[in-house]
């Protein structure tokens, strides 16, 4: 079976994800991602007719079953000291992180 | 009995009769807790012990004291004379992905071992405000990735309260599991391709899958967005229907809740099921895996015990008066798996990004140079092995190049799922069906460690509950019957969109045609110690 997931892409993947991996993780994850790819691929041989659109949900919404679309109005939280007690690093009501790396556009 | 073993609606009516106390409810469910349960699943468990083998391992955080603040505020509004509600005094255990406001909220991951949720999510604050009182918050599958509760960072993980070398199924397995054990009579869990109906049919309780919508999302831990339903896991169907009648009804926090009216749940629970059609479809008699040597589909039949306990589930029925239609087809189930390893995993991709250890949730210690190394260390090791592989795979799935080769495709294929249901449930059609009725699972609950760490064959666990989400039609599953070892077997009915109160009625009616068999008798071993 030929890894479709190979090295290369795996490793372009989990730049993109943000995950820093072990090298146990790395072999264990891409061997799972192609064995579910193989399962994957049983989808390109169901015949799919011009009129078949994606559902982005099962239930169909309509009039009958959506709600009105409410005012554009903020409500405020009743206790937001709860919300900025979960943040990691805080300093004087501003959330802290890192060095944010700087790239120049070209 | 135990008060603990009583049904929720019978706790209900003795606490609202003055027969019995909220508080003595709760402290006869905290004993039980503490007999069969053992201890709680933690990051760093060290070794797995005999005796936790022995134990069901159903609760991450007993809140007992704020249980017990419920529980006193339910009896204090009895003696004054107030009515708390249909759920008065019933103890709750609350899968731990839905938020509950100053309890710790995990989702089973090491990345929300320390969140704390400011507010509480509106199918728990719904079942509060009716009375129900929240015992505490049970384990899960990280994120709900999983259909066995072994991928939890918090170990042990459950176990089957009927064989404790077996897994509850997952991923709302630790409720299903305290409420087959009597921990808890009621538990809210959520079901994205299975996760309540599955673990109720391998616990030997009932679970429904609400029709997407009919329940609010608003303070769930978000998986599959477009899939995710919160539902009741419950001991009969009367509590299931009591449990829904609180939770269900359109919600302003959450948009797709849906505006339509909820039905009297329990008004049509005995009705019966007299000139019903009620369908069978060759379709769940057969299970497909994937050969991961040759890369081909294999079918198999079902095992025989849950075809028979269907096929008699059927004749129960059709002596009640349903009219029961062999060979409905229903020829794209066997796509629900392929479609859903897709759509899930680009939907969860796209909800796990927001853990980086920036707003809340785990941050990591070690020294970094920069922001992106600390995502990269904060997601790395807060994340578990199911978490990182649904990350990759709905990156890869959905990337600019792949996109229409998998995930438009698999977004078809929902809609090719959907036509399955629309044609059967059709008034004016050729089946003009009430529901049909399946077997739950392909197998009875698997041995611990029997299917971990594959995660293609573990997704297959679902395949005969994933098609009803993916059409976002109800499904309930019901206990049918034991197999040769003693493990329950779940039959399932699927109803058309928002017919919760049919398929309900459909299962109490099948209650009531076994009620006198010796299986119903049976108690699950953990509580027999």
């Amino acid at each position: 079976m030929s890894d479709e997931i190979n090295l290369e892409v795996f490793q372009h993947l989990v730049e993109l994800a943000a995950l820093e991996l072990t090298a146990e993780e790395a072999e264990y994850l891409r061997a799972q991602l192609n064995q579910q790819l193989q399962a994957i691929h049983q989808l390109s041989a169901i015949p799919l007719e011009g009129d078949v659109a994606p559902a982005a949900h099962g239930v169909h919404y309509d009039a009958a079953n959506s709600q009105a679309l409410r005012q554009d109005e903020w409500l405020p939280f009743e206790d937001t000291a709860a919300i900025m007690g979960q943040v990691p690093e805080v300093d004087g009501g501003y959330v802290v992180v890192p060095d944010i790396p700087h790239t120049t556009l070209e | 009995m135990e008060l603990c073993d009583l049904s929720a609606y019978e706790m209900s009516r003795m606490v609202r009769q003055r027969e019995v106390s909220a508080t003595e409810i709760l402290h006869s469910c905290l004993e039980r807790i503490a007999r069969v349960d053992g201890r709680p699943g933690s990051l760093t468990p060290g070794e797995i012990t005999e005796e936790d083998r022995q134990r069901v391992h159903a609760f991450l955080n007993v809140t007992g004291e704020r249980a017990l603040q419920q529980a006193q505020a339910i009896d204090q509004k009895i003696a004054t004379g107030e009515d708390p509600g249909p759920l008065a005094g019933v103890p709750v255990a609350v899968k731990d992905l839905f938020c509950v406001k100053d309890t710790l909220t995990t989702a089973a991951s090491r990345i929300l071992s320390n969140f704390r949720a400011p507010y509480t999510a509106t199918p728990v604050a719904r079942m509060e405000a009716a009375g129900a009182v929240t015992i505490g918050k049970v384990n899960l599958d990280e994120f709900a990735y999983g259909s066995s509760n072994e991928s939890s960072a918090y170990q042990p993980a459950p176990r089957n309260p009927w064989d404790t070398s077996r897994v509850p199924g997952g991923s709302s397995g630790g409720g299903a599991a305290a409420v087959a054990a009597g921990e808890a009579p009621l538990s809210i869990g959520t079901d994205t391709s299975g996760s309540i109906r599955q673990p109720a049919a391998f616990c030997g309780v009932v679970g429904l899958k609400p029709t997407y919508g009919r329940v609010s999302r608003y303070g769930l831990i978000a998986f599959a967005s477009s899939i995710d339903s919160p539902g009741p896991i419950a001991r009969d169907v009367t509590d299931t229907a009591l449990m829904l009648q609180t939770i269900a009804g359109v919600d302003p926090a959450d948009a797709t809740s849906a505006a339509v009216p909820v039905d009297d749940y329990l008004a049509a629970l005995e009705q019966g099921v007299k000139g019903m059609r009620i369908g069978l479809s060759p379709d769940y008699f057969r299970i497909t895996f994937f050969d991961p040597e040759t890369g081909e589909a294999d079918q198999q039949p079902l095992p025989a015990e849950i075809e028979i306990a269907v096929r008699r589930a059927a004749e129960v029925l059709r002596g009640m008066g349903a009219e029961i239609i062999e060979d409905i087809p229903m020829p794209n189930t066997v796509y629900g798996i392929p479609a859903y390893f897709v759509v899930s995993r680009v939907e969860a991709a796209s909800n796990l990004h927001r853990y980086d250890g920036v707003k809340y949730g785990v941050r990591t210690s070690e020294p970094v140079h920069d922001l992106r190394q600390m995502y990269r260390k904060s997601r790395g090791q807060g994340f578990g092995r199911q978490p990182k592989l649904r990350i990759l795979m709905g990156m890869y799935v959905s990337a600019a190049q792949y996109s229409e080769q998998y995930y438009n495709r698999a977004l078809k294929v929902r809609t090719l799922i959907r036509r399955d249901f629309d044609a059967v449930f059709d008034r004016t059609g050729q089946y003009r069906l009430d529901a049909l009725l399946t077997p739950t699972t392909p197998t009875t609950a698997f041995p611990m460690g029997a299917v971990y760490g594959n995660s293609v064959l573990m997704q297959y666990a679902d395949q005969l509950t994933v098609a009803a989400n993916h059409a976002g039609v109800p499904a309930v599953s019901v206990p049918g019957g034991l197999d040769e070892q003693s493990l329950p077997i779940g039959i399932q009915f699927i109803g058309s969109d928002y017919s919760e109160a049919k398929i309900l009625r459909i299962g109490r009616s099948y209650e009531l045609g076994t009620q006198d068999e010796p299986w119903r008798g049976i108690k699950p071993s953990a509580v027999r110690v």
